[in-house]
């Protein structure tokens, strides 16, 4: 008898252990964090390539090389933004393109012509390069995804915006618009498409969707009375007229005159 | 009688031995490794810099990267790869595919997640969500509220990762999308404060869901000179608790190794981020133990 009890001591004693044994192996362990070491590693040409992934990208960017780097126009003399302290050859064949081709569309959607450009100098990208012009240099100039936006404004405002571009000495792509700036630094002789501006009339005005939101200050152009979203993007205004020409216009003519 | 006895102890005795063999074994510590591996703001960039490159000449590379990733893998596989987002926009690949080819080539190498940065918004909410199959891996964001666009159950606030393990707790943080973003791209998107999500997030992964590692992957910035009360990485760590690190985007920030910043509880939080467009990969390596007593001793941040 006396044995038989120590017997079950020993095994009540077995059964705690393996109920503390499963408790323990069953509640979720805690891990504690005690060392940590963090690092930069820069991927260079020492690194291998995994033949796997460059074979997925080649036919990507076969395709996209082919696209881009087709001969679409000429160009017969570097246009930089930095050369012109109004006015430059870049700038102004931008806002003349962006004019042109938006009309295509303004015309056939609103039947109405976009008299004024306006663009931005910051938003030029890189220059157009003397040479071979391809849809990469598009890219180049404008890597955005900006769109053409039209933004119907009073004179009130096209003389407000004449104001910031003579306050802000930077040379931003016009076209449409010819002023002269006097000796006290004002404005006069404001012509838009030719005809003196009239504060009461209304003007259609193509920028890009960033500047008509009041980018860059251009707070004028939220005074708009009506907007016209041409979902026309402008890097693609650029391809669609290299692709038209043969030769790119260096364009010189005087759109500001400083008396 | 004697010898049954005898037996019968000896097996009773044997079997307790063992058991207290293994329980003891139990006690020693156990240590486990967890390497988290990361990029930032890669916004399209697939090929390496040309050789003639001014600033970056042949650095990057998705294949590179994949190659590096891989090399890590054999070395320790318990591996978490994140990415802070802006993916999108940079290159031709993005505006000729959209982010087919970036989700594609994220999903082969195995990433576990990315949260939205604004760039992501580039071509729509619309836009991001066309590319959603293309992606293997999840997209998290805390406070970017997509009930009322197409995204709609395709982001989610936060993501429990079961690393040989370990409980890894990682959740996401957007920047302002107004005044950055166009609303015609973002839509119904909202976006909530990230230092009141983040308190909700370390909550719930950190007591609720008792998390061993919390970590945020955030697109808020590293750090604004100009605007000292803006919301950054730096701040989000000072006023926070139980986050172990903040992996950060969006102002394309080189730092050398990571920063060690102190929280609101007095304990060490870091934040990294590696840059962008793929130049640089992020490694941090955690090291744990199962005994509480050796945490007690305090961690060591080696950087």
């Amino acid at each position: 008898m006396v044995n038989l009890k120590k017997y079950n001591d020993v095994s009540k004693l077995f059964v705690i252990f393996l109920t503390f044994f499963l408790v323990v192996s069953c509640s979720k362990q805690n891990y504690y964090v005690t060392k940590i070491e963090g690092k930069r590693i820069p991927i260079t040409e020492k690194e291998n390539q995994v033949p796997a992934i460059e074979n997925f990208i080649r036919p990507y960017r076969e395709h996209i090389n082919k696209d881009l780097d087709s001969v679409l126009a000429y160009c017969p003399e570097t246009l930089d933004k930095s050369t012109g302290k109004w006015q430059t050859t870049i700038g102004n064949l931008m806002a003349d393109v962006t004019l042109m081709r938006g009309n295509l569309v303004f015309q056939a959607r609103e039947k109405k012509n976009i008299d004024i450009c306006l663009l931005n100098s910051g938003g030029i990208r890189s220059i157009l390069p003397k040479g071979n012009v391809t849809a990469r240099t598009a890219f180049e100039i404008m890597p955005f995804e900006n769109s053409l936006v039209v933004i119907a404004l009073k004179g009130e405002q096209i003389l407000e915006m004449v104001d910031f571009f003579i306050a802000e000495k930077k040379p931003h792509p016009l076209a449409g618009v010819t002023f002269t700036i006097d000796k006290n630094n004002i404005a006069k002789n404001i012509l838009v498409q030719g005809k003196p501006v009239q504060k009461e009339t209304i003007y259609y005005v193509g920028t890009n969707d960033y500047l008509s939101n009041g980018g860059d200050n251009m707070n004028f152009f939220k005074k708009g009375v009506n907007k016209f979203d041409l979902e026309y993007k402008l890097r693609n205004i650029l391809i669609d007229y290299f692709k038209e020409v043969d030769t790119i216009p260096v364009i010189k003519d005087v759109r500001i005159t400083v008396e | 009688m004697k010898r049954r006895e005898f037996i019968e102890k000896t097996a009773a005795s044997s079997a307790l031995l063992s058991l207290g063999v293994s329980l003891s074994s139990f006690e020693t510590s156990k240590t486990r490794q967890l390497t988290v591996l990361h990029t930032n703001d890669v916004h399209s960039y697939i090929d390496p810099f040309p050789a003639d490159h001014p600033r970056n000449a042949n650095m990057g590379g998705v294949a590179r990267r994949a190659a590096l990733i891989e090399t890590i893998r054999k070395e320790n596989p318990n591996v978490l790869l994140l990415d802070a987002g802006d993916i999108f926009q940079g290159t031709p690949y993005f505006n000729y595919y959209g982010g087919e080819l970036e989700f594609k080539l994220m999903s082969m190498m195995q990433y576990d997640a990315s949260t939205i940065g604004n760039h992501d918004f580039d071509n729509g909410v619309e836009g991001l969500h066309a590319q959603m199959p293309h992606a293997k891996f999840e997209f998290i964001s805390a406070n970017y509220d997509f009930k009322n666009t197409v995204m709609d159950g395709f982001v989610k606030p936060y993501k429990i990762f079961n690393k040989n393990g370990i409980k890894v707790g990682v959740f996401g943080l957007g920047i302002e999308l107004a005044g950055l973003v166009d609303k015609g791209m973002y839509k119904e998107t909202v976006y909530n404060d990230p230092l009141e999500t983040a308190q909700d997030m370390v909550r719930i992964l950190k007591k609720e869901q008792q998390c061993d590692i919390v970590i945020c992957l955030s697109h808020l910035g590293y750090k604004y000179r100009d605007e000292p009360t803006k919301i950054c990485d730096l701040k989000l760590a000072e006023l926070t608790q139980d986050i172990d690190l903040i992996i950060g985007g969006h102002t394309h920030t080189f730092l050398d190794k990571p920063t060690v910043v102190k929280n609101v509880a007095g304990k060490d939080v870091l934040v990294n981020q590696v840059g962008c467009y793929g130049i640089n990969l992020g490694r941090i390596d955690f090291y744990l133990d199962n005994n509480k007593a050796k945490a007690f001793e305090g961690k060591s941040i080696i950087v």
